[in-house]
Formats: structure tokens, sequence, C-alpha cells
């Protein structure tokens, strides 16, 4: 028996956004909407829904939706189905469109017509925003929008989502109430499916009606393609961007980092000035400050590494590395449309494991998801960062390189070919992992990226972050500080008073496990936090060491020479081996049982992270020490 | 519809020569998977659609670099072997158009 669905949204009229992947439909969307929009999930799924208001001169408040890009309304991804649940109404969580905005890329209207008429057929009142309309002109290419809207019988306008003007005739025409009013002649089929045929030839007759039937040569395009897509120089081009990337995230973020930590130091020691000894004093400096405080400095490096990724998506090359790299994928059973999934991950796991949706094919969307937590996420970074700059001394190496930004890549590469790893095992041991899968990935034109975009999704990124400091982070670190400061020491103690704790008493125990591969119980205690957030296990680790430091001046010092002269490197080195593998954060096995439907994938999933990273660090503990690095 | 000579000329996109002008004049079913058929339709691979083979990745020569209409494509070479090709021919004006109409069964 069905249950009836009760429908709970938000008032007001609601307009979509709807386009083919790369039309400019999000740029246009950030036009309108400005810092007004909000980014949550559609219900049951986890496609990303964007969702933005704005208000027409004449006063009217608008709810806008920016859907996910499809070429039809005849799904073959999530985010495809998405777009065409909430254009038929069928949306759990959403109402049917007061009024659909097909936004079409003016360079190729070929294409991009025939969702608009699927759309039409739809019965909706429906709009055309024809974009990027200055780069039609740049080639050559001149639409009569009048004309157009006579062919298609629908309003037009022409809009360049990068400047104002284009803007103003599209929220004219959204303030025109005749815009709102359903198509009467057209009947609602709901059969947007069977018209292929049909409508490529309408497209033909309306493009050469329109004098716009002409191939135009995209030849800025083309010519950068040539050398990006060069046999030799496109993977030597490849390599260098994404080294500098990475580069980039340790130079660059040097001077915001350490301004960070300073004022969080300061911080901490006006609290510690100003407030009586006991238990509130200790949880704020302890726990909140030094917690919240210790990962809140590697937003610098995530943002810069989130900036590099925006630019690169924006710009148009992100296909572009996908089709360099898709023979090495198929070489590990995956295709080149995992890359882009797989590159998100290296910010963050679950925007990586979000992002696989895109790929068709069932099963190459479950190994990407599977493999997407082996890329070395932003969450981790805090910890490399730490253990790099405690135990690898700042050194160049031949005047060019940084020894501690290329044991960094080489972390990063240990991630990459522990995935490569595990995919190549999945290819030759399951019967799907031989089969051909589809790529069919569009390769846009290049576009300058816009500084409007790139900020409105690098202050959505820190938006996320910072959200997760100010909640599961900073709870975690009070909670740690609960434990590793409570019960407390009697006043004969001999030793340091977290060994009295409960949080002593699990790593004590914890270090059962972990003492093979190196692991002193305080890493043991900082682990268990981990689970919960990668980054945080630093702020456990400052917890830890700052509760169980015998003076003050031992818990001022930064927590770098504190683990520099207490560990040896053969721990150093077998805690790094640890989190190339480490079992992924709650929330990404969260993400992943919501993607896959079930426990089974997301059980498997840390079943297997936790065993890779055992013997890893088992491996690496052993060698360290036989080479005399105990 | 395509002459007796023109059927002769043809050859599955993944046959193709880099840079040479193409009339796309079917779209067969894969034997790999039933729904490529459609899905190439919807990104623009119908009959009477002009095609080009703009680049190969190296090494091997898969996937291929595909322009279709105006947009640009990276297909598999197994995906490329369902699409049919002709040489496009300037002075065959009309002949798009007539594809195109054979394409939709009129």
């Amino acid at each position: 028996m069905r249950q009836a669905v009760i429908k709970l949204h938000p008032p007001g009229a609601l307009l979509a956004l709807v386009g083919n992947p790369n039309c400019g439909k999000t740029a246009l969307f950030n036009r309108l909407t400005g810092s007004h929009q909000k980014v949550a999930n559609y219900a049951g799924v986890t496609v990303e829904r964007k969702e933005g208001r704005f208000s027409t001169p004449s006063g009217k408040n608008l709810r806008i939706l920016d859907l996910p890009g499809a070429y039809s309304l005849y799904p073959r991804s999530p985010d495809e189905r998405v777009t065409c649940d909430i254009l038929f109404g069928q949306a759990r969580d959403e109402k049917r469109p007061d009024l659909v905005i097909c936004v079409v890329d003016a360079t190729n209207l070929r294409r991009n017509l025939r969702l608009v008429l699927a759309v039409k057929r739809l019965g909706l009142p429906c709009a055309v925003a024809l974009n990027m309309a200055d780069q039609a002109e740049s080639r050559g290419i001149t639409i009569d929008a009048d004309a157009l809207a006579a062919e298609l019988g629908l309003p037009v306008v022409s809009t360049v989502a990068i400047r104002r003007d284009g803007i103003d005739a599209l929220v004219k025409l959204i303030d025109t109430p005749t815009a709102w009013r359903r198509p009467a002649s057209e009947k609602a089929t709901g059969n947007a499916v069977n018209h292929d045929a049909g409508d490529h030839i309408e497209i033909k007759r309306i493009l050469q009606r329109l004098g716009l039937d002409e191939i135009v040569p995209h030849t800025t395009s083309d010519r950068i393609d040539r050398w990006v897509l060069h046999p030799a120089l496109g993977p030597l081009l490849l390599t260098v961007v994404l080294f500098l990337m990475f580069q980039a995230v340790f130079a660059w973020a040097k001077w915001p980092m350490d301004l960070i930590e300073s004022a969080t130091g300061a911080l901490g020691t006006l609290a510690g000035d100003h407030l009586a000894d006991g238990w509130f004093k200790s949880l704020l400096v302890d726990g909140v400050i030094a917690g919240a405080g210790g990962v809140l400095v590697f937003l610098p490096q995530i943002l810069i590494l989130f900036f590099f990724i925006l630019v690169l998506e924006e710009s148009g090359y992100l296909p572009r590395a996908a089709f360099l790299l898709d023979r090495l994928m198929g070489w590990v059973g995956l295709s080149g449309r995992s890359f882009i999934p797989m590159l998100s991950s290296f910010a963050c796991a679950i925007p990586g494991i979000m992002a696989a949706r895109t790929i068709a094919d069932p099963r190459d969307r479950l190994v990407t998801i599977m493999i997407a937590p082996l890329m070395t996420c932003s969450a981790r970074l805090p910890v490399y960062a730490l253990l790099i700059g405690a135990f690898i001394p700042a050194r160049e190496i031949g005047g060019l390189f940084e020894l501690q930004g290329l044991v960094l890549f080489g972390l990063y590469l240990a991630g990459i070919v522990g995935a490569m790893g595990v995919a190549w095992l999945l290819k030759h041991f399951t019967a799907s992992g031989r089969q051909v899968r589809p790529l069919m990935m569009e390769l846009p034109s290049y576009h300058l990226p816009t500084a409007q975009n790139i900020a409105i999704g690098l202050w959505q990124r820190a938006a996320v972050f910072l959200k997760r400091v100010g909640t599961i982070i900073m709870a975690l670190s009070v909670a740690l500080w609960f434990l590793a400061s409570h019960p407390v020491a009697p006043p004969d103690a001999q030793e340091s008073a977290i060994e009295y704790s409960y949080a002593g008493r699990m790593g004590k125990v914890l270090a059962n496990v972990f003492e093979p591969i190196g692991f002193n119980w305080q890493i043991s205690v900082a682990l268990v936090p981990g689970m919960a957030a990668r980054e945080v296990a630093v702020s456990a680790l400052s917890t830890v060491y700052a509760l169980s430091a015998e003076s003050d001046d031992e818990k001022a010092e930064a927590l770098a020479p504190v683990i520099a002269e207490k560990w040896s490197l053969a721990t150093a080195l077998a805690l790094l081996a640890w989190f190339i593998f480490a079992p992924q954060c709650l929330a990404t096995l969260a993400t992943v049982k919501r993607e896959t439907g079930g426990w089974t994938m997301p059980l498997v999933m840390a079943a297997y992270l936790f065993t890779l990273a055992w013997v890893a660090a088992w491996i690496t503990f052993h060698t360290a020490v036989a080479l005399g690095f105990g | 519809m395509p002459t007796p000579s023109q059927r002769q000329n043809e050859t599955s996109l993944d046959q193709a020569s880099i840079g040479e002008k193409l009339l796309v004049t079917r779209v067969r079913p894969s034997p790999i998977a039933s729904e490529w058929d459609r899905w190439l339709g919807e990104i623009g691979f119908f009959p009477g659609e002009r095609v080009e083979l703009m680049a190969k990745a190296i090494p091997g020569g898969d996937p291929l670099v595909i322009r279709v209409g105006q947009s640009t494509f990276a297909l598999r070479c197994a995906e490329a072997a369902c699409i049919d090709v002709i040489p496009h021919e300037t002075t065959a004006a009309t002949q798009t158009q007539t594809l195109a109409m054979e394409g939709s069964g009129a």
C-alpha cells in the first residue's frame, strides 16, 4: 500500500531554471540571486539542491530553483531524474514550478533547443533565456530573439550571465503577468519522451529559417585543445597543473595560517588570564579554543584547494583532464568520468561521492564511491600538515622543490595508487569489471571563470566547513575534553592527569590494537574522535597533550614541537600511512549509506579501509624501524 | 536517401580519419548496451547531423574527441562504432534534409 505524501513547501511562486549541462545556468542563477541562496539536498537523494530568493521590481517575491543540468527529459542519472521529477510534478518535497526558464547556450542552439521543445510540451508556463549571447556574437552568430520567439511560440530574451544588462531583460520578463499564464493551446501530454526524431526536424527547420543552420567553427576552443589534448603535451600540462595546485596549498596558505594560529593562541592566553582556575577555564581553553582553533587553522588550505577546483571546473578544463585520464582509468576498470568525483574528493569525500551521481553506469558509480575516500581529503591535510611540519625538515631540493611539499605530493600519490589498486582488483575479480561501459562526456568550450561564481562557490564551501567547526567538531572537542579530564586525578597523583581519565583508559585499551603499528596511547585516544571527523584527530591531540602536560609552559607550546620530541620518526611515518587509508569519517559513511541505499556498502567500506590502513601502517613502521628511525 | 555509391562509402565513426567532414546516416543499437543509441541521439547524433573526428587519445586511440553539430563530445570507440557516417560533400546541400527525413521514419 502506498502512503499518502503530505507536501510541505514554502509559499510563494516557484521559478525553475532548466537547461543542458554547461549552458551557464548556474552563472545566471548566481546573477539573479546573488548571495541569497542556500544549498541543500533533495529529499531521499543527495542531489544538490540550489534554491534562491529574489524580488522583482514590482515587489513580487519568488523562490527560484537551479535544477541539475539535463540533455533530455529521459533521465539517465540520478541528477537528471530530479530535474524530470520536478518538471513532471512528481518530486516529493517540491511543488511543480509555476514558471520554467529554459536556459539555452546561444552558441549551441542545435542541441539546446531540443530540451526547450520537450519542456514546452509539458504545458507549463515557459520562457527561454538565450544565454551566452555575447559569445555567440563574437563567433559571428547573430540570433534574432523575436524571430526565435515566434518560431517557438515562447517568450525569448537574450542574456549574458556575466553582465547586468542581460539580466534586466529577464527580470522584466519574469515581472510580466502574462509570462506566468499556462499556454492554452498546448495539451499537457506528460509524454516528453517519444518525440526525438520529430524534434530534430523541427529544430533544423527553425535554424534554417533563422539562417543559423551553418556550423560555426570553435576557433579559440579548438586552438586551446590542440595543446591541451596533445598526446604528449596534454598529460604533461595536467601533471604540472596538479603539481602546482598542491604546492600552492602549502605555500600560499602559510601567511593566513600563521595569523589564525597566533589569533587563537592570543585568545587562549586572554581567556586563561581572566578566568579563575576551574573546570570552566579548562573547558574553554583546552576544549573549545584549542580544539576548534586547531582545525580552523586549515581553512586557508581548504579554500585554496577549492579555488583551484572551481577555476578548473568553470574554465572547462576538468572534462579534458577526464578525457586524458580515461585510458588510465579504463585500465583499472573505470571511466574518465570517475575523475571529477575523485578530484572533488581531494577537497572532501562527501561532495566527491555526491558527484558520482553524474556517472550513469551503476557499477562505475559504486566503484567510484568505494574508492573516493582514498583520495586525500582536505580533512586529512591538518594531520599531514602537523606531522610534516614536525618531522620533515623544510629544505629545498635541487633549488626547485621543497622537501615538505614533495612529501605531501607523495602522500597524495599514495592515496591515488591505493585507489587504483583497489579498482584494479575489483576489475579483475568481479564479473562486471571487464565490460565496456559508456563515456559520452561533453567537452564544453573554454570560458574565462568569473570572479562572482568563484566567490560564491568558495563562500558556500567555507560556510560548510565553518559550520562543521562550529557544530560537530566543537561538540566532539568538548566531549573529548570531558573524557580527558574526568574523573579528576587524585591530589597525590604521580602521573599526568589524563592518565586517570576515561580517555586515558580507553586509549590504553586501544593501544593494544595500535601498539604493533607504533602508536602510543595518546595517538590511540585521538583516533577515537578522529572517526567522527578526521581533522578532529589534530584537535584531539592538542587536547590530549595540553592536558597531559605537567606545566603551563608546556601547555603553551605549539603541538608540533611536542610531538616532534615525543614521537619517533617511525611512529610519525606510520601515522601518515594510517591516514592515507584511514577509515573515513562518519559523515562520509552516512553519505555512502544514503547513496547506495543500505548499510552493506558503508560497512564493507569501513572494514576494508580499516584493514588497509592497519597493514600499511604496520609495514611503514617496521620498515622505518629496520632502517634505524625507531 | 543516400545513393548506392554513398552507401559504399559508409563506415562507422570510429573508423573515420581525423579532420574529415562527415554526415551521420544512422545510429545502430549497440551490442553492448541497449540504451546507447537513445543516449547518442539525445546528445546530438541523429541522421543528417554533421560530425567530425577531432582527436584520438594516446595511447590506444580510445577515447575519441568528436564534434557533433556545434558540440564536442568524448566518446569511446565502442560508442562511435554504433554511428554510421558518410563523407559530407559540399555539393550535397539538400542531402542533410533527406537523411533527416529518412531518420524520422517519414
